[in-house]
């Protein structure tokens, strides 16, 4: 017989039994012999027949529930276990309503102070349009604005550019919220007047009632017919309020935080 | 508002997983995946589909029993597959199905190989697979099985050793002399053909 000692082994290789080292030369050994080759192929051929020919019942859908109903876990606590459950359940219960009331008011109140604050931006708003001296700085020169706030407030911010955008500025004025000194700049639109209020966020302790998922985002808050825009940029906070339209208060945000 | 009843929820569900954590959950995660598989074993090995499906259903049946004692390190297919087959064997029908075959000597004798010649393995190209099965179905059902755990379940020879309980070199030598047998079974088929 031909080459009787590797086809001992050609079962226990074509099976991957065989140790690492020996594989590889076997591998090498059918490659050059033409008689293994062709007996490892009726072998491979013999085992993919088993295969195929072997894969022949499938059990029913009803059969595969039965085994899953029967092996599936059941609940079988123990009493002592049970009312330990039940304890803690009764727990969790008086923790989660007791924490969604403190949860509620508290953010309640702050849902409150937003309001205040829009509320109160927007008097601000419109007093100073019906103002006969709505701006004490009549400029629409951003390099003459700025400037004029300089020891007004205790902060600097950079005006946008705004050429070919539409908006032109009309000037400028120093204005209060909640006591906090700000800076409130008037902008015009298609015949819209828009305000600008910038303030220093720590002096408003703003940041912890408006929450960042408000920033960027037009508002239209209740009782108000103006459209708002807030934002929170390098400690400042911003508000663009007017009754233009929601695009151009917008457009007018982006400028500005394009421009800081 | 649903904040603090979800954090609740959360730790309420952590508990209970941790309680649904115990050896049944994780039962039925080990055992399903073999559900189809076993099944088909059991009608290779009963050669009758309600024999087998009460094979199947007291293999998990025991296996659920037996499963605090499973170890977690090791084979959990080889373990049910052995749950399986000594169910089988424990049988009317197994006991009647290994009764008339000896297989004593099989360790002594050297390993031949199973293939001499290759003309049958050319016409198995062509087979429906169906003289395939008639073969295996007249095997004896120590060849029959170790066949199949070697051929359809792909089971390496040391999954083999553990799920029959036999040696590595028993299990080299017996599947040779199922190979043998098989193409034996097979050659006057052929000639037939």
């Amino acid at each position: 017989m031909v080459c009787e000692s590797w086809k001992a082994k050609l079962d226990t290789y074509l099976d991957g039994e065989l140790p690492e080292q020996e594989m590889r030369t076997f591998d090498a050994h059918v490659r050059n012999c033409p008689s293994c080759s062709a007996d490892a192929l009726a072998r491979v051929q013999m085992k993919r027949a088993i295969q195929t020919s072997g894969r022949r019942f499938t059990p029913n859908a009803n059969f595969r529930r039965r085994i899953q109903q029967s092996i599936a876990p059941k609940p079988q606590r123990s009493l002592r276990l049970g009312w330990m459950f039940a304890t803690a359940a009764a727990v969790i219960l008086v923790m989660g309503a007791l924490t969604s009331i403190y949860v509620g008011s508290r953010s309640g109140r702050d849902l409150a102070y937003r309001d205040h604050v829009f509320s109160e931006i927007a008097d601000l708003h419109v007093a100073t349009l019906a103002s006969s001296s709505p701006v004490d700085v009549i400029s629409t020169d951003r390099h003459t604005v700025k400037p004029w706030f300089q020891g007004k407030i205790p902060f600097a911010f950079n005006l946008p550019e705004l050429q070919n955008s539409g908006f032109s500025l009309l000037g400028g004025r120093m204005t209060y919220l909640d006591q906090t000194p700000g800076a409130h700049l008037i902008y015009d639109v298609r015949k819209h007047h828009i305000s600008v209020f910038v303030f220093q966020e720590r002096s408003l302790s703003l940041s912890l009632k408006f929450p960042a998922s408000l920033d960027g985002n037009s508002l239209s808050p209740n009782k108000l017919p103006f459209n708002l825009e807030t934002w929170s940029q390098g400690g400042l906070r911003y508000f663009v309020i007017g009754d233009a339209s929601a695009a151009d208060i917008d457009s007018l945000a982006k400028l500005f935080k394009a421009a800081s | 508002m649903g904040y603090g009843n979800k954090t609740a929820a959360r730790w309420f569900t952590l508990v209970c997983v941790s309680e649904e954590s115990l050896p049944s959950e994780s039962f039925e995660q080990l055992a399903m995946p073999h559900f189809e598989r076993l099944y088909n074993f059991a009608c290779w090995l009963t050669h009758d589909r309600q024999e087998a499906e009460d094979l199947v259903q007291e293999t998990y049946a025991k296996a659920l029993k037996g499963f605090p004692s499973f170890q977690p390190d090791t084979n959990f297919r080889a373990w049910i597959y052995k749950i399986l087959r000594n169910t089988f064997l424990t049988s009317r029908t197994g006991l009647k199905a290994t009764s008339t075959v000896q297989l004593d000597l099989e360790d002594e004798e050297e390993i031949l190989p199973a293939v001499e010649e290759t003309p049958e393995s050319i016409l198995l190209q062509h087979s429906d697979g169906q003289l395939v099965q008639q073969a295996l179905e007249q095997l004896p059902v120590a060849y029959r099985e170790i066949l199949l755990l070697c051929e359809v379940e792909e089971m390496s020879y040391q999954e083999i050793s553990a799920t029959l309980s036999i040696p590595m070199g028993t299990v080299m030598s017996r599947l040779s002399r199922a190979r043998k047998a098989l193409r034996d079974g097979l050659r006057p088929q052929f000639q037939k053909g």
